[in-house]
């Protein structure tokens, strides 16, 4: 199923097979170029495969778009420990919906990236972590992860041979902090989803403080198209060091929002005005928060890159999981921050100091603010106490609540002075009431 | 505790899913599916769950106020959930989870007396590109207008809902 009408102006690579008939089921796969990349593999080296995904400069399309082949370098092999292949398909950052799309649609092309990580660490389990709020999509994945057995891809003795690989879904049950790699590996393991200490990073010491290779859905999704078609040729799709396309997630004030395929390094203006149809209602453009919530916000003059993720990089922002919300000349940016603070407030997982009082005081700060009791000295407490978790907390929660809230502070701070004088109603609440 | 024939062979399946001895690993998927089953995660719940993955009731305990869809009081037989988080609250969704709860008459996390309904501001869901979005129990409805929710409401309280998951 898509939800939005697809665009003359994608890529369509990893999204090829979403609009064939019956898209989820493995005759279609089969039909469509289907494991095909998997019987490829199983005649090359592990270090090939590994060399391949490093031609691709593939980037990791969780958040921190860290290099894949390197990732998977890491993993030591033939320990004679078991080792495991993770998918994080947690999706709960802020403006992101693609995970969602590919285990609706093309599963089996996620199973056949899940074995290819097998095969090359020798690893016999994997196990897909999806969100709990997914279960119509951990529904489909186990049919399929059932047809793939039928079919001898998954099981004893896959293809012929003679290595066994296991593959099951693990449902979570509400909880962003499952989606950082080392909670969600607690969350495994039927504990909290608090964060790990790292290092050892999980390539080492992961599920069951084994050797683990952990992906997103759409990095472990796009690995068959890479060995189909080579590491060189899906490079050649971005940018340098930006290999290949991605699932962007478009919504806010935009005529067409939806998830597209585009290559990296795609032009943020023209997705907004080409590919999404423009603003809509013809108004003017504010901002746009271009790498999901965790992402600083960046403003209309700001917008004219292109979207890969050194570019967003050299704007001072992040272009994390892919989710872009675009925002119009209407938008309150002050309701925008304090609503994203209520997000990472909620979400701290409660592990750490710095995270868990200070998304507490910046929630506790920009609601007095919005609600009209703010004081001008709160502006520069604010980008404070952001500016002063950024870098201290356990886990990369605490700088994706500080990096963006700073930014919403620093960028529109005409906005919260207008705030100041819109509520200059002389109230002075008690901070630590309110 | 007895559990239907599909949810037994859910939970066997869940205990051969983990390496030996990891079957501490279940513990959260079984408190899920076992809770649509029976509602809620009971105390007596707890103590089979601990029992069956061979952990005691206060590993079980102690994940239950983590994880956010894990409740111990009872919820509506359709949990409503609407999303107010950034891409939905930009296009309407505060002002969704408003009308909802005015035209249901209840609060964040109530139930209405018939206990039919419950509702619940929620966070992101992941359909951000098909805003404003809901979750009626598991199943998404993108793009909520005030008439569209009210046209859902009025098919739960008919009987004419078809849930698809
Ligand atoms: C608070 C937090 C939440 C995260 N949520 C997700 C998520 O929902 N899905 C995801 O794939 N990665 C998420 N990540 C990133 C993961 O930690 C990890 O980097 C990623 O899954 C690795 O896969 P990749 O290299 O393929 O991107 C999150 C990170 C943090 C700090
Ligand atoms: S923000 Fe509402 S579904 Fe993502």
């Amino acid at each position: 199923m898509r939800y939005n009408v697809p665009s003359p102006l994608e890529t369509r690579i990893i999204s090829q097979r979403f609009d064939l008939p019956n898209s989820a089921s493995i005759d279609t796969y089969l039909a469509n170029d289907g494991y095909v990349a998997l019987r490829k593999a199983i005649g090359m080296a592990p270090e090939a495969i590994i060399d391949e995904l490093r031609a691709s400069s593939l980037r990791g399309r969780g958040g921190a778009g860290f290099p894949t082949g390197m990732k998977w370098s890491f993993v030591p092999r033939n320990t004679g420990r078991p080792s495991y292949i993770i998918c994080n398909s947690d999706e709960s950052e802020p403006c992101t919906c693609k995970d969602r799309l590919l285990m609706e649609n093309d599963p089996q092309q996620l199973i056949e990236g899940m074995l290819i990580a097998g095969w090359t660490i020798q690893s016999s389990k994997g196990y897909i972590f999806i969100r709990g709020e997914y279960r119509y999509q951990i529904e489909i994945m186990e049919r399929a992860i059932a047809e793939a057995y039928e079919r001898g891809y998954l099981g004893k003795n896959v293809l012929g041979t003679g290595w066994d690989f296991d593959l099951y879904t693990h449902s979570g049950a509400g909880a962003y902090e499952c989606g950082e790699e080392t909670a969600l590996l607690e969350s495994l393991e039927g504990k909290r989803g608090v964060p790990r200490l790292k290092p050892p990073f999980p390539a080492v010491a992961g599920a069951f403080q084994s050797p683990t290779i952990l992906n997103n859905t759409e990095t472990l999704s796009t690995v068959p198209v890479i060995i189909r078609m080579g590491g060189a040729d899906y490079a050649a799709l971005g940018t340098p060091k930006n290999g290949g396309t991605r699932l962007m997630c478009v919504s806010g004030h935009v005529n067409k929002p939806g998830v597209y395929e585009l290559p990296l390094g795609f032009p943020l203006m023209r997705l907004i005005n080409d590919v999404c149809g423009g603003m809509r209602n013809r108004k003017k453009l504010k901002a746009v928060i271009p790498g999901g919530s965790s992402a600083p916000v960046l403003k209309a003059e700001e917008c004219d890159i292109p979207l890969d993720f050194d570019s967003i990089a050299k704007a001072k922002s992040m272009a994390g999981s892919g989710g872009i919300l675009v925002l119009d000349e209407d938008t309150d940016m002050v309701a925008v921050a304090l609503r994203t603070i209520k997000f990472y407030a909620h979400e701290s997982c409660g592990w750490c100091i710095p995270c868990r009082e200070g998304t507490t005081w910046l929630k506790k700060v920009l609601t007095r603010f919005h609600d009209g009791g703010g004081r001008s000295s709160d502006i520069d407490l604010i980008a404070e106490l952001a500016n002063n978790m950024l870098g201290r907390t356990f886990c990369a929660l605490g700088d994706a609540a500080a990096m963006p809230t700073a930014a919403f502070v620093a960028k529109f701070r005409d906005e919260f002075e207008a705030y100041l004088k819109r509520s200059s109603a002389a109230v002075e609440p008690e901070l630590a009431v309110v | 505790m007895t559990f239907s024939p599909a949810l037994e062979e859910r939970f066997a399946k869940l205990l051969t899913s983990y390496p030996p001895g990891r079957q501490r690993s279940a513990v959260v998927p079984m408190l899920l599916y076992a809770q649509d089953e029976i509602g809620h995660v009971s105390q007596e719940l707890v103590e089979e769950v601990a029992c069956r993955c061979g952990v005691t009731p206060l590993q079980v305990d102690e994940v239950i106020g983590y994880y956010s869809m894990l409740h111990r009081k009872p919820l509506g037989k359709y949990h409503v959930q609407v999303c107010t988080n950034i891409s939905c609250q930009v296009v309407g969704g505060e002002d969704l989870y408003g009308h909802a709860a005015r035209t249901l008459g209840i609060g964040n996390k109530q139930v209405t007396p018939d206990g039919l309904i419950s509702l619940e501001e929620v966070e992101c869901m992941g359909a951000c590109s098909w805003a404003p979005a809901i979750q009626i129990n598991y199943d998404f409805h993108h793009f909520v207008t005030r008439e569209r929710f009210d046209q859902l409401i009025q098919a739960l309280r008919d009987g004419t809902y078809q849930e698809t998951a």
